[in-house]
């Protein structure tokens, strides 16, 4: 167990191209830090240089307070779970999970302990004389985790651990590790480009995108307080909506749409947007918050008319695809509301949660 | 006329069903077709062979009766090699070389594989094709140099001089299907055994070596059917009877001016023969897996 600093961190390939462009972050004892962003954002990047198997071009990266530029990954006595599992083929699972501790010159039987313990956390006891190949995904998945659990480490890394299972085993085996984390809570940063898995497994979120950190922040506080635009559309599936809007001032501060409709700002959020009246700003609202409409709406909800394109059905949701101005915006609307592709479907807007973006420095104000 | 109607009746439904099924079927006379010559062209004279080293001086001469078939089957030939000291020398000399270039070969291909596919130093990459165009060079061109070189080193008419250059073919091809077969491995793989504390020494042994095993059995294989089956540089730098290896010896001893002993010749080649078809049937499973694999990789 230990904590994990990274300052000023940079990595830096041939020809100048640098997948990590000075990054700062501090990762608490028990933490579990999840890295999240699109591919080729560096979160890979970032894993593989606390892990050792990549060198750092600048900067350092300390565990338990030791800075580790220079150790190799054996000495840093760190544990990584690998998306293509990366079991050692020729070897059953007990071998797998034994390895790193015989490595290490432990004693049979505190191998023996320690591989059985792991085996019955992860519910793997049976498969201990089988050969990888004789395992499914998540078999192989849960000894690669044994196979991490056993060494006992300072810190955890996942690398997408979950990536190659079918969508169903993903989300079984997401529950899976944040048992295991709560059983065992070691320091784990945990790599992945799925938003849901960040948000379910997360004490933290670290959201990366283009080598930069965009945000550091709790899920929730992602989700409801994003501060880039880019954070905004990552979080949540779907994605926020944003629609170009101006800032007026006519009867008290509004946002206005293209095709002049207005919707008024809450009194509450005045002041933190009253310096942008007259711009051209990005409104950004939720799809969970662009609904049907209600009999008796709550204060601050304003109207607009959106044209129905696709309709998507989930069940205990609907998801409604349409276009307001021509921007291609998503509603989730109750499953018994009636409408239909072509259609105009009025929606209440919960001006409560939106979003003001300013277009130039894409900052959420 | 009513059958024709009848198969008239059956036949479109049939080839409505079954095109598929038609061209494979096509394509299955084509290859036992080519494969009948084939089987045809290679196994034709091992059993002419077999044949003949059963058969004596006298069958072999006389001139009535199948000679394809053996009229009355004798071991002498064999007993009599078997039991000739310079025989037991040639085939002496043909398996100490042989292992000793088996051994060195394989423990040079192996390294010089690990390093050029995984360690990834500067240069590499250069350093693998080079490895490449070594092999491309035939030795047929190499043996009047290497007769200079080796002369200066004083080891001509020594079976040692075999040891130093049968690895020069062995080791570019078996570093060749290694790198490629080195590179099938995940490259995770070697970064788990790292995190889990394994040294590169460490990694080769307990991970690359059993899981690339039938590379390198191909590899061995190879290495071995270099050294046991080489005729050039054995006829080129050795001379005298107690240095020389089976395949030159038997050409030597059993050829005396015209007169060839044709009985004693094939059944020298069977019991030289023997090693490899024994090696070979018993690792034929990995031999297959061991190319196809560096085929698609290298």
């Amino acid at each position: 167990m230990a904590t994990v600093s990274i300052r000023k961190v940079v990595k830096a390939y041939e020809g100048d191209v640098q997948a990590v462009k000075g990054i700062d972050l501090e990762i608490e004892d028990h933490e579990f830090v999840v890295l999240v962003g699109p591919s080729g954002c560096g979160k890979s990047t970032t894993l593989r240089m606390i892990a050792g198997l990549e060198e750092i071009t600048a900067g350092e990266i300390c565990i338990d307070g030791d800075v580790v530029n220079d150790v190799p990954p054996r000495d840093r006595d760190i544990a990584m779970v690998f998306q293509n599992y990366a079991l050692y083929p020729h070897m059953s699972v007990f071998e797998n999970m034994a390895f790193g501790l015989k490595l290490r010159k432990f004693p049979k039987d505190e191998i023996k302990r320690r591989v059985d313990d792991a085996a019955k956390m992860l519910d793997i006891q049976m498969l201990l004389d089988r050969k990888p190949k004789a395992l499914s995904g998540g078999q192989r998945q849960r000894v690669a985790m044994g196979r991490a659990i056993v060494r006992n480490p300072k810190v955890f890394l996942f690398d997408e651990p979950l990536s190659n299972l079918d969508a169903k085993l993903r989300v079984q085996m997401r529950t899976e590790i944040k048992k295991v984390h709560q059983l065992v809570p070691t320091t784990t940063v945990y790599v992945t480009h799925d938003q849901i898995e960040a948000m379910t497994l997360a004490d933290r979120v670290v959201v990366m995108n283009h080598g930069i950190i965009e945000q550091v922040g709790a899920p929730q506080e992602l989700y409801h307080n994003p501060h880039t635009r880019f954070v905004a559309g990552f979080i949540g599936s779907p994605a926020m909506n944003f629609l170009p809007v101006q800032v007026i001032d006519e009867g008290g501060l509004k946002v206005q749409l293209a095709d002049g409709t207005r919707m008024a700002i809450p009194p509450q959020r005045v002041d933190r947007y009253g310096p942008f009246k007259g711009k051209k700003m990005t409104l950004g609202i939720r799809p969970e918050h662009m609904t049907e409409i209600h009999e008796v709406e709550k204060p601050g909800v304003q109207r607009m008319n959106a044209l129905v394109d696709v309709i998507e059905p989930m069940g205990m949701e609907t998801l409604v695809h349409h276009f307001v101005n021509g921007v291609a915006l998503c509603s989730r609307i109750d499953p018994n509301t009636h409408t239909g592709p072509g259609e105009t479907l009025p929606l209440a807007i919960d001006m409560n949660n939106m979003h003001l973006i300013e277009d130039a420095s894409n900052k959420v104000i | 006329m009513s059958g024709a109607t009848a198969t008239a009746d059956v036949i479109p439904v049939k080839r409505k069903m079954g095109s598929l099924e038609r061209q494979r079927l096509w394509a299955l006379r084509g290859s036992f077709a080519a494969l009948s010559v084939f089987v045809v062209i290679f196994l034709v004279p091992p059993f002419y062979m077999i044949m003949t080293s059963l058969k004596s001086s006298a069958e072999i001469s006389a001139q009535k009766g199948n000679p394809w078939i053996v009229q009355n089957p004798t071991m002498d030939n064999f007993i009599y090699l078997a039991t000739n000291e310079q025989f037991q020398r040639y085939f002496l000399n043909s398996v100490w070389v042989t292992a000793l270039v088996v051994i060195i070969s394989m423990t040079i291909g192996i390294l010089a594989a690990f390093s050029l596919s995984r360690m990834g130093f500067k240069g590499s990459q250069l350093i693998a094709s080079g490895v490449f165009l070594t092999y491309l060079v035939p030795p047929s061109l190499l043996f009047i140099p290497l007769f200079q070189i080796v002369g200066s080193m004083g080891l001509i008419n020594n079976t040692w001089v075999l040891v130093l250059l049968f690895p020069t073919l062995a080791v570019p091809f078996c570093t060749w299907i290694m790198i490629g077969y080195f590179s099938s491995i995940p490259k995770e793989l070697d970064e788990a055994a790292l995190i889990d504390g394994a040294s590169y020494p460490q990694i080769l042994v307990k991970i690359f070596i059993p899981v690339a095993l039938p590379g390198i059995i191909a590899a061995t294989i190879f290495a071995f059917t270099v050294a046991w089956g080489a005729f050039l540089y054995p006829l080129a730098y050795l001379y005298s009877a107690d240095q020389a290896v089976l395949t030159v010896g038997i050409v030597r001893e059993l050829i005396r001016g015209d007169v060839f002993a044709w009985g004693m010749i094939m059944a020298a080649c069977v019991m030289a023969a023997a090693p490899p078809v024994i090696i070979y049937t018993f690792l034929m499973d990995y031999y297959v897996a061991g190319l196809t694999a560096g085929a698609t990789k290298g």
